[in-house]
């Protein structure tokens, strides 16, 4: 164990320095990006339990003095005395009265997944908002609520992924170019150079149609155009550093190129990565919102943003489609811009608090 | 001081506070001087002593309000600065006072040239028409003794030398012909002949124009030369002042006896002549490509470094000097194979050039540098400890964390350090803290040959002694054989045996220290030795401009 010593500080376990403090400092000096962090960690952290705030099974039933959670378990009807062997259906209001009479349930805020279809709607779909639908329903009867809620999720978490691998391969791929510099580097940025020269929706358009389209799949697709943005200021940073006197003073010392890569360059490009981080991210839920919207993204039936602003187009009389749906991608990108105004004051060395 | 004739400028009192996060740093105390015009006053002091916030406070150019002035006046013929309007301010910078800084790269826009950039100055304080604005930009580049001033007018900052960027820095300064110029450290970016020329200049021309000058630096031999008076500063206070003859022959404070012992000074011990060879270069050529023309084919070669014989000993330094560009680095970098070069270079014995890295790399531990830069050679990402602890890392040395710990606070105790500084980060640090860790770093892995790169050169002059007799007494202790490099002589004398002088690459002249020092041959090295040791300007054209 190293000991522990006078005058380190900690911030979540980690060890930081003095620089990392007055990054800190500085992310927290902006007031709208650090509250806009809050509130997006916030957001994403509760729809990660979507099941719990919009689901059509309840989140708790209690029956016979046994505690029953039918979001994690399927139950037959069978099992509350009705007639069929398939998983009840908690909507149903004789299933209802079943468990009611032997003990109470207790049901999620919404009481719609987001392919929960209102059959009972009082007029035709798409229904406008009510108490029982907030937001209205769309055109298949299903709740705006609920889609909104699993469609934020399903974008954050799709922009996440992508941005992460997208990154890693984007540093990678800087790194290596950046490091070594010469032919290598003259060959991989041509490539680069043709690479980013296609129509990158258009082929995703035409992939998409030959490919069947789901998360992971969608995401590969992405991936092979979307690794770029970070080569450009990650080869940069490592041209740049890697004449720097502590790079020969490693070099002359015989430390190899890899732990020379990783120990003494790359930290000085992951400040250009981690501002570029939240920006690519948007550009990432953009991408699929579109896809959506052209149809093309995601499988039918998924709750995403961009289908419900394809639906607010193809529904003008039912204006609360598109307006949900723009409010809430706006707001997403929003924040994350905000946010990402912050991470870029809080790496900016020539920025001080005062 | 009479009311009747107030001082050019006169500093009364004056102090300057920064504002850092939540502290409060003082960087000036209650100093006050005055200056009359024709005449030089020196303010000197060790960096981080507060001249230059003291010369930027006269022109008022501090990042207010984050500094400010909690006592103080300055005035400029009776005229308060301090707080003054921004007209006020204006009419005086740049127009009653100029000033020029240490690095004349960073001080001239890039993008414009040479001539925009002077008839600017004159267009805005002087309201000059184009047309005589570009002739009085002529008489003020060949007043500053720039050579072909009429053809450099369409010049651009990095088509000039150093001597000559500083050149038109003065000329830029004095377009307006000011009352007051401001050196900040006019030439310490500057090679020794160089310095010694820009000096000349601002003698003659503060002998023409009858201008005072504030001088601010650290070298005391500057200050011998070129100040009237002297103020000596030391953490932001005024410790001595007077006229420059009788603080220098008799200072009454500690810190100016400290600094004027601080030139470096004695000979190392002279080295057994028997001792082995160590590292052999013969012939060694670094040669870079010039490539033209559409395909690239090489038309010429940059010759950084033709044709040198280099042969360390153990126990000897060999010393290498010359002003920038003339390839003492790249000799330097290629006897450690850290660029390609061309030529045998055996290392005790064995021939290393031609190996890989890889083949190499048992062989580092033997063969470290030190660099000039203790800032920029020290990464600042890693605490002191790692940074030395990372050689041990790669040659698989020092066994557990606990006995490689030990190890690191041994060799930090050898170059002076605190054993328990290990764990702080570089800024913590001094400059010549930094400069210790980075011996350390060396040191560690017991090597017998080292290439020191300038390793004095961005230290304050009572730092630089320190770290040469470090230098020396490792050199003893450990049976080193050292490469010195520098472009300061009066360092290389108090470390070298040998020395070999370069210009543009090639040899000029190599012996003995004792026979260069004593009875140098070639008119570029008496050049180079009266510039650097008596500051004078050379008139034979030995050097270029």
């Amino acid at each position: 164990m190293r000991p522990r010593l006078p005058g380190q500080q900690k911030f979540l376990g980690l060890r930081i320095t003095p620089l990392t403090r007055r990054r800190l400092q500085n992310f927290r000096a902006n007031k709208r990006g650090y509250w806009a962090f809050w509130i997006f960690t916030v957001l994403f952290v509760l729809s990660l339990f979507a099941e719990f705030i919009a689901n059509d099974k309840p989140i708790l039933i209690s029956y016979r003095g046994e505690l029953l959670m039918p979001v994690f378990a399927a139950y037959p009807e069978t099992k509350f005395g009705g007639d069929f062997e398939t998983e009840a259906d908690y909507r149903d209001p004789f299933v209802a009265e079943l468990i009611e009479a032997e003990g109470w349930i207790a049901w999620a805020p919404v009481r719609y997944s987001y392919n929960t279809i209102n059959y009972a709607l009082p007029v035709p779909a798409p229904a406008p908002p009510s108490a029982e639908n907030l937001l209205g329903t769309d055109d298949q009867g299903r709740d705006v609520v609920a889609r909104v809620i699993y469609g934020f999720r399903i974008s954050v978490q799709f922009g996440l992924v992508l941005t992460i691998f997208s990154s890693f391969v984007g540093v990678a791929a800087g790194a290596v170019q950046g490091y070594f510099g010469g032919w290598l580097d003259l060959i991989f940025q041509r490539f680069m150079e043709i690479w980013g020269g296609m129509p990158v929706l258009f082929l995703l358009i035409i992939l998409a149609s030959v490919i069947e389209p789901g998360f992971w799949s969608l995401l590969t697709l992405m991936l092979l155009f979307s690794w770029m943005a970070l080569v450009g200021v990650v080869r940069a940073e490592f041209l740049r550093a890697r004449n720097f006197e502590y790079v020969q003073a490693a070099r002359a010392l015989g430390v190899d190129n890899i732990t020379i890569m990783f120990k003494h360059l790359l930290p000085n490009a992951m400040v250009a990565t981690v501002t570029f981080l939240p920006f690519i991210l948007n550009g990432s839920i953009t991408t699929l919102t579109s896809l959506d919207f052209l149809g093309f993204g995601l499988p039918p039936g998924s709750p995403s943003l961009g289908e419900l602003l394809a639906q607010g187009k193809a529904n003008l009389q039912a204006p609360w489609l598109g307006i949900s749906g723009f409010v809430v991608i706006a707001f997403t990108l929003t924040l994350l811009v905000f946010v990402g105004e912050a991470i870029r004051d809080a790496f900016d060395p020539r920025k001080t608090l005062g | 001081m009479t009311e009747a004739a107030p001082h050019f400028l006169e500093v009364e009192d004056l102090s300057v506070t920064f504002q850092v996060e939540d502290r409060e740093i003082l960087a000036v105390r209650n100093i006050s001087f005055h200056i009359d015009r024709g005449e030089t006053l020196a303010l000197v002091g060790e960096s981080g002593s507060g001249k230059s916030v003291t010369a930027l406070s006269v022109l008022q150019l501090l990042p207010y309000p984050k500094a400010s002035h909690p006592t103080g006046s300055i005035k400029v013929e009776g005229e308060e600065v301090v707080g003054a309007p921004e007209p006020v301010l204006r009419s005086i910078r740049g127009n009653r006072i100029s000033m020029i800084f240490q690095e004349p790269t960073t001080s001239l826009n890039p993008l414009h040239s040479i001539e925009r950039q002077i008839n600017e100055i004159l267009f805005v304080h002087r309201g000059m028409e184009p047309v005589a604005a570009r002739t009085q930009t002529l008489e003020l580049l060949e007043l500053v003794g720039l050579q072909n001033a009429e053809q450099r007018l369409g010049a651009y900052p990095h088509q000039l030398s150093g001597g000559q960027r500083q050149r038109v820095m003065i000329a830029m300064a004095l377009a307006n012909e000011p009352d007051l110029l401001i050196a900040d450290e006019p030439t310490t970016a500057l090679d020794v002949t160089v310095q010694a020329q820009v000096l000349a200049l601002l003698r003659g021309l503060q002998e023409r124009l009858g201008m005072a000058i504030l001088l601010i630096t650290h070298d005391l031999g500057i200050v011998r030369h070129m100040a009237d008076r002297i103020c000596v500063m030391s953490e932001g206070e005024l410790v001595e002042r007077g006229e420059t003859q009788s603080v220098l022959a008799d200072p009454q404070h500690d810190y100016t006896r400290i600094l004027l012992a601080a030139e470096p000074s004695g000979q190392k011990s002279t080295a057994p002549d028997d001792a082995p060879d160590v590292m052999t270069g013969s012939g060694i050529k670094v040669y870079f490509p010039i490539k033209a023309g559409v395909l690239r084919r090489t038309v010429d070669f940059i010759r950084a470094v033709d044709d040198v014989n280099v042969n360390v000993r153990e126990r000897h330094t060999i010393g290498v000097v010359g002003e920038s560009g003339s390839g003492k680095t790249t000799l330097g970098l290629a006897l450690l194979r850290l660029i390609q070069s061309e030529g045998p270079i055996h290392f005790d014995g064995t021939l290393i050039q031609g190996r890989s890295y890889k083949e190499l790399r048992p062989l580092r531990r033997q063969m470290q540098i030190v660099f000039q830069d203790p800032f920029a050679s020290l990464s600042p990402r890693l605490s002191a400890g790692q940074i030395v602890e990372e050689g041990l890392l790669v040659h698989g040395l020092g066994g557990t964390f606990e006995e490689r710990r030990e190890i690191i606070g041994d060799a930090l105790r050898e170059v002076g350090l605190d054993p328990d500084m290990q764990d702080r980060y570089p800024h913590e640090f001094s400059g010549g803290q930094r400069q210790r860790i980075a011996i350390a770093r060396a040191m560690v892995l017991k090597p017998r040959f080292v290439v020191l790169d300038e390793p004095t050169s961005a230290l304050d002059r009572s730092v630089q002694a320190q770290i040469i007799d470090l230098l020396r007494d490792l050199q003893v202790r450990h049976n080193l054989a050292y490469l010195f490099i520098s472009h300061d002589l009066k360092v290389v004398r108090a470390m070298a045996d040998e020395i070999i002088v370069m210009r543009d690459g090639k040899v000029v002249e190599q012996g003995t220290a004792d026979e260069v020092f004593d009875a140098p041959q070639t008119a570029y090295t008496k050049a180079l030795m009266a510039a650097a040791f008596d500051l004078v300007a050379d008139e034979s054209g030995a050097v270029s401009v």
